[in-house]
This record gives C-alpha cells, sequence and structure tokens, in this order.
C-alpha cells in the first residue's frame, strides 16, 4: 500500500481506463483533507460519423457505420438497415428479419461472453487487488486453463456460427435496405442448430459458475459499491416483453412507474448535453428538464444496457431466461438499482440470447429464400433503433430524392450511460479514498464501477473508443505534480 | 516474443479479429508474452508504481498498433511503440492508409465539431469540448505518415488467418508476405466478360446467383482490392454476404491507387464512371489517409 500524504493534493488522473473498448481518463480532485471533491471520466477521442455519412448513398450506411464499433458492429448494421427500411418505405420479409434477428443475438452471445469473462471476469476470477500481470485473460488462462479453454472454445463458436449465417462477422454486409442478401440453406441451418444448442448449455453453465462461485463472494460489493438511484431506457415489445430487435422505448423513473414511446418520437424524450471536459456528449431524459449528475440527487440521469433492460422489462421471452428472471427480481426488486448487477443481468440476457438462437433456427420459416425486398431511391427519413449489448442504439437518416444522406444523427448506448458511469465513479471515489489514503486495489475497484457499463468509447466516439487504465496525478495547489500512481 | 499493443483512432474490431482466431490462439498465446494490450490487459501509461512523469510503454519485440492517428496524443503513443519495439506492425486498414473515419478527411475541423455540436438534431448546441482531452489533429494519418512502420497488414478487420500467419512467420523467422492479387482472383462467382450498360446501386437481389455482380452491374470494388481477406479459405468475405467488395483490404500493391486502378476497370467494361453517385468517398473509403482526401475547396 502506497500511502501519499495528501494535505497538498488536488488532482488525481487515471489513465488510460483498461478492460474497456476505447480511450478514457479519471480526474478525481481532492480537497485539503484527502477526501474528494469532484470525480469525473474525460473521453479522449471523437471521429466525426454524423458528419461523414452525410453525402452518401444511404444504401451504404449499413456498411460505414459498422465501423463506429467493432466489437458491435451488428448493434449498428441492424440499426442501419432498419434506418434504411425507413427511408425507402419497405418492411422486410418474415424471414429477412428473422434472420436479421438471428445473427445479431448469435453475435450477442459471443459478446456476453467476452464480456464476461475476458474484459470484466478477470476482476472476479483473478479479484481486485490481484496483480496486474495475471489479472486478465492469460492471468486466468494459466491459473485455470479448463475453464479459459472452455471460454475459448465457446467464443469461436459463436463466431463461426454468425460467419456462417452472415458470410461476414466482423463488419457485416448481410443487412441492407429491404431484408437480407443471404438465405440460409438447410445445410447451413443443419450445421448451425447443433452449434446452437452447444452454445446455449455453455450459457447455462456459465450462469450456475456465477451464481455458485462468483457472485456470492461479491454480494456485500454488489449491495455497497458505487450505488446510485437512476431512471431506465430500454426497448420492449408492444406487450412489455424484453427485446433486442424491435419494439417501443419504455422510460421508467427511479421509483419503477414508467412511460412508453415510439421510437420515432425519441427526440421527444432525449436531448444530449454537452459539458466542456469530454468529446462525448450526454443524452439525458428530455422531460426532466435539465440534468444533474449528482449521485446523491440526480436529475434527468437515465442508465441504458443490461441492467436497465431487465428493469424496463414485464417479463423475458424465453423461460429459462424468465426463470433466471424471477430468481433475481425476487432477490434485488424491481428496479434493481445496484450498479455491479449489471454483470447478473448479463448473465440472464445471455440464457435468452442462446436460446432464441436455437428457436429461430427451429423455425421452419428460416431457411425461407424470401428474405428482401427491392427498393427504389426516394427523399424518406428513416429511425432505426435496436438495444446494442450496451443499451439502446438510436439511427436516424434522412435523405434526398436519390436516397443521399442529408442528415443524420446517432446516439450510442455508452453515450447514454455517461451521466451514470460518471456519477458511480463519483460514489466510488468518494466512498473508497478518505484522508487521502489509496492503493491499487482501489484504484481497480473504481475501473470496477465502470467496467459493469460495458461502455464502448469507440461506439460513444463515433463520436469515441476506448482504453482505459488508470493513472492518478497528485498536484499541489501551484499544478505541479507531487507524485503519481498507476494501476497495472 | 514480447508483444506490445495499442489502438488509436479504432472501433476494436481488429482486437476482436485477434481473439476471433479461436482454439488456434491457445497454440500462439504461450510463445507471447503481452507487455501491453488495453483491451486485455491494466498496464498503464505511467509505470507500475507510478513514478513516472511521462508517458512511458515496456520494450518490446513486436508492437501492433490499429487505427490512424486522430489527436495529439495518438502521436505520442504512436512514437513512444516505436521507440520501443523492434518490428513495428501496422494492422488493420486504418492504421495503414486511415481507414473508413479517414473519410473526416473530406470536412475541415470546424465543419466536424459544427455537426457534432451543435446541429445534430438530438444535441443542444454549445462549444466543443476542450478541457483535459487531447486536441485533433489537423487531419486523420495513417500511422507510416507519423512514425517508421516494419509490417503492414491490411483489412477491415484482417482476417484472423492473417494474423496467425504473420505471427507464426515473425516467430520461426520467416518472411511475411501478402498477396499481389486483386480479389476477383480469389472470387468464387462467374465472370463472362460482357460489357455492361450502367452501375446500378445494390438496391435489389442480383438477378442471376453465382454470376459476378460487377458483371450484373453492381459496383465493387473487388478489380482494385488486394486479396487476402477471406483468409485460408480464400472466398472474399463481403462476397461470402452476397454482397460486393467495398475495397477495406487497399489497393493491391502498396504503390498502387485504388480509385484510378478501378476506374481503369470500369473504362474497360463500357462504363461512364462520372453517373456513379458519390465515387470519390466509395472508391476511397478505407484509404483516405496520406492527404487521399481533403476537404473540398469552396
Amino acid at each position: 500500500m502506497s500511502e501519499v500524504n495528501l494535505k497538498m493534493a488536488k488532482e488525481l488522473v487515471i489513465q488510460p481506463v483498461t478492460r474497456i473498448e476505447g480511450d478514457a481518463k479519471v480526474v478525481i480532485q481532492l480537497d485539503d483533507k484527502g477526501d474528494v471533491m469532484d470525480a469525473r471520466m474525460h473521453t479522449l477521442e471523437l471521429r466525426g460519423f454524423e458528419m461523414f455519412c452525410i453525402g452518401r448513398p444511404v444504401e451504404e450506411l449499413p456498411l460505414i457505420t459498422t465501423r463506429i464499433c467493432g466489437v458491435c458492429p451488428w448493434a449498428h448494421h441492424i440499426a442501419s438497415a432498419k434506418a434504411t427500411d425507413g427511408v425507402f418505405g419497405v418492411t422486410p420479409p418474415p424471414t429477412g428479419r428473422k434472420l436479421r434477428e438471428l445473427a445479431y443475438l448469435g453475435d450477442k452471445v459471443m459478446d456476453f461472453i467476452l464480456h464476461f469473462y475476458i474484459l470484466s471476469g478477470p476482476d472476479f476470477v483473478m479479484g481486485p487487488d490481484a496483480d496486474y500481470t495475471t489479472r486478465n485473460v492469460i492471468g486466468i488462462l494459466k491459473a485455470n486453463p479448463d475453464l479459459a479453454k472452455k471460454v475459448i472454445h465457446h467464443h469461436h463458436l459463436a463466431h463461426q456460427m454468425v460467419e456462417m449465417i452472415s458470410g461476414r462477422r466482423i463488419h457485416p454486409v448481410a443487412a441492407v435496405p429491404g431484408g437480407w442478401t443471404k438465405p440460409l440453406k438447410p445445410e447451413e441451418k443443419d450445421k448451425a442448430l447443433p452449434m446452437a444448442k452447444e452454445l446455449l448449455d455453455f450459457a447455462q453453465f456459465t450462469m450456475k459458475l456465477a451464481k455458485e462461485n462468483i457472485f456470492p463472494k461479491y454480494l456485500d460489493a454488489v449491495k455497497s459499491l458505487a450505488v446510485i438511484k437512476t431512471g431506465f431506457l430500454g426497448l420492449v415489445t408492444p406487450n412489455g416483453t424484453h427485446t433486442f430487435y424491435d419494439g417501443k422505448l419504455r422510460m421508467m423513473q427511479p421509483d419503477g412507474s414508467f412511460e412508453d414511446y415510439a421510437p420515432e418520437n425519441y427526440l421527444d424524450v432525449i436531448a444530449e448535453h454537452i459539458e466542456p471536459w469530454t468529446y462525448l456528449k450526454f443524452p439525458y431524459y428530455k422531460k426532466a428538464g435539465k440534468l444533474v449528475m449528482d449521485p446523491d440527487n440526480p436529475v434527468g440521469v437515465y442508465r441504458v444496457n443490461t441492467l436497465a433492460r431487465i428493469n424496463v422489462s414485464d417479463r423475458m421471452a424465453t423461460p429459462l431466461a424468465q426463470k433466471e428472471l424471477d430468481e433475481f427480481r425476487k432477490l434485488f426488486g424491481r428496479p434493481a438499482q445496484q450498479t455491479l448487477l449489471y454483470h447478473w443481468a448479463r448473465l440472464i440476457e445471455l440464457v435468452e440470447c442462446a436460446e432464441k438462437t436455437v428457436n429461430l433456427l427451429e423455425d421452419p420459416e428460416i431457411t425461407s429464400e424470401n428474405t428482401r425486398v427491392p427498393v427504389k431511391p426516394r427523399a424518406g427519413r428513416g429511425i432505426g433503433v435496436v438495444e446494442a449489448s450496451r443499451g439502446t442504439l438510436i439511427h436516424d437518416y434522412e435523405t434526398d430524392e436519390n436516397s443521399i444522406v442529408k442528415d443524420c444523427n446517432l446516439i450510442v448506448a455508452t453515450g447514454m450511460n455517461h451521466a451514470a458511469i460518471n456519477m458511480s465513479i463519483k460514489k466510488a471515489a468518494k466512498d473508497l479514498i478518505k484522508g487521502g489514503k489509496y492503493d491499487q486495489g482501489i484504484l481497480d475497484r473504481i475501473e470496477m464501477v465502470i467496467r459493469p457499463y460495458d461502455p464502448c468509447l469507440s461506439c460513444a466516439t463515433h463520436d469515441l473508443p476506448g482504453k482505459i487504465a488508470m493513472r492518478l496525478d497528485i498536484v499541489d495547489a501551484e499544478g505541479k505534480i507531487i507524485d503519481t500512481l498507476v494501476n497495472h | 516474443m514480447k508483444v506490445l499493443e495499442e489502438w488509436l483512432n479504432m472501433c476494436g474490431g481488429c482486437e476482436c479479429s485477434i481473439l476471433d482466431v479461436g482454439e488456434a490462439l491457445l497454440d500462439v498465446l504461450p510463445q507471447l508474452e503481452f507487455v501491453h494490450i488495453p483491451v486485455l490487459m491494466d498496464h498503464k501509461y505511467y509505470g507500475q508504481t507510478g513514478e513516472g512523469k511521462t508517458l512511458e510503454l515496456p520494450q518490446a519485440d513486436i508492437g501492433i498498433i490499429t487505427g490512424g492517428v486522430r489527436t495529439e496524443e495518438h502521436k505520442e503513443v504512436a512514437k513512444e511503440v516505436r521507440n520501443k519495439c523492434k518490428t513495428l506492425i501496422a494492422y488493420g486498414s486504418c492504421a495503414c492508409f486511415g481507414g473508413v473515419p479517414a473519410l473526416a478527411n473530406m470536412h475541415t475541423k470546424d465543419e466536424v465539431f459544427n455537426k457534432i455540436y451543435k446541429t445534430t438534431r438530438s444535441t443542444e448546441p454549445g462549444e466543443p469540448p476542450t478541457i483535459g482531452i487531447p486536441p485533433w489533429t489537423d487531419r486523420v494519418y495513417a500511422v507510416d505518415e507519423i512514425v517508421k512502420v516494419d509490417l503492414r497488414i491490411p483489412g477491415c478487420a484482417p482476417s484472423p488467418d492473417v494474423f496467425t500467419d504473420a505471427v507464426t512467420a515473425l516467430l520461426t523467422g520467416k518472411e511475411f508476405k501478402l498477396e499481389e492479387k486483386a480479389v476477383c482472383e480469389d472470387c468464387p462467382l462467374k465472370r463472362e466478360k460482357k460489357a455492361i450498360a450502367a452501375i446500378k446501386r445494390p438496391l435489389e437481389p442480383a438477378p442471376i446467383a453465382g454470376r459476378c455482380l460487377l458483371e450484373q452491374g453492381y459496383l465493387c470494388l473487388g478489380p482494385a482490392t488486394r486479396t487476402g481477406c477471406g483468409g485460408h479459405e480464400k472466398i472474399p468475405r463481403c462476397i461470402a454476404g452476397n454482397f460486393p467488395c467495398r475495397g477495406c483490404m487497399g489497393p493491391i500493391k502498396w504503390t498502387g491507387n485504388q480509385m484510378v486502378d478501378m476506374m481503369g476497370a470500369l473504362a474497360t467494361i463500357g462504363i461512364d464512371v462520372k453517373l456513379i453517385p458519390d465515387r470519390l468517398a466509395t472508391f476511397n473509403r478505407f484509404v483516405g489517409g496520406h492527404n487521399v482526401l481533403r476537404p473540398r475547396r469552396v
């Protein structure tokens, strides 16, 4: 434990944040006693997709916007394809829609495995106080090779399944205006189905492993670390069931009451606020009238991603996931506010995605060759909303009469969690750093309240990509660095 | 062999492609010692015990950079990676050519910031942020415009097979070379070498399955794009998705020009390229660094 006399200390800078997707730093301001005055996350990049999507033929956007994020290209691909459906005024044939959803959910299986085991898992499997050289997937490989091999096998299996269905997993091409380019051949379906079933087994294995061996150890932390009280936003089907592909927007208040909105009306519900210290904007609940990021009394703050979806949904879409939701609700209520429960909620969704993938592959309609309707250029507007792994994602395009993009607006999941991430960091920093005492384990615990949100700063900085390492610069009253601490 | 990995102006797809190597990764991993890789590992810039005052990375045999250079901090990181490794790999088309984010090079910084912070539909207009964040460079750069690069691996994202092949070559001291031929040469679709009337946008299914998409009138950048996206299976990946190539591997040769090559290919089949919408951004979608794309003069 390296203790530093913080009598003169003012500011701690943590950079980069690691095991997230993208580039960010955390700055913590301390008062004379070494207690936390303020803490915030700066996102360090901006790419400007909303500018350079303008002028492109709109059918190219499902290919261009995938490059916002290589971790969740499918979310952008599907949201974009849905927005182009709107621009052209078409509805894909049922099989086109089902194939989009099948590939999308298959990719989520892969993404949730990635996040649980490879990005966040090391904090739980190795523990926050483990040395940085072992607190990672390679450390897990050495400490528990059987588990690590299982993870890599199933992660790759999901990759192969999605690639077989779509032709291309990273930066896919198959979702187009009006449907899907690649009908699923019966022999491909016969190969994919056992893969999906194996992945469902692994999803259940993961849930069991987490409930028996991982979550119980962290229940105290779940209840106490960086708990904040916010609203939640997510898509639900018309009857309130959990969904990733399509539905209505449900905005839930901290007390659990909620209102539903058509995705086309998102501008009535969400506005984006700018702060001078980060490239990433702050979407907030517009009807609250303002955004206040005070962890004790937030205004206009809502959260998205797994826990939000679990909270806003009346029920899951599949039976095994529903059983898990019942158990979760009995333990934590609705809405559950504890930030670390994102991990638990993510595994409930992993089970549902795997179940639904099996169901879709067993649907006789899935091998129909009618997957796409032709479209014709026209002036139009289209709004595509999906639940990305990391939360609600909105693509909004307007085109001229040749279907060339005139305007483009993107609101990305990590952006929507931006205010909450900042509040969680502040809360954790205030709880953990007192009297100027901190060490590398404490720094990792602060990063541990970022990771549940699984922030994708690449997405956020389409406008942003991400890398998080932490560095604390301790600065005296004149702004001179008197000490630096870095977590590894 | 020690490996140092950094991501700059990127999307994370390159890192995912490395994870997509799958079980073969288990054979390669024991021979690699990652000393810094932000997506997987909590190594930080300013030293293990925190006394560092400058951005510092550990020594390594191989450095891998994904993403192009978009901020002053990216420049600093790229230089530090170069200083600390023996062999530097620019991995993926953003690092090699600027990639899709280099489409921003068609606009000035003011245009982009104005759009993002003032005129997008849901934004409450305000001044662009400036405090505690690295400023933008004047344009997006490929990594080799900033530091010397020893090996370039293009692709958006590169095929996992190419990663494995390159690493295996480096481990065994063999030379790693990419093929210098067009996507068409690995494409399973049939060509009949017939002239076509006009280029159509990909707004409906191609009428004939199994036939060259370009010959059916759909713009495909295969003739002007380096092959290799399909890895060991060879089948170009967009073609595997029933969609024409969009050029993510960049030009066939490092010295080539995708736009010139493509216009030549289209001219030989009798197409008036002027009728193709948005051709500057379409032919240069992945290669806008190296001053290939610039703001339009008003």
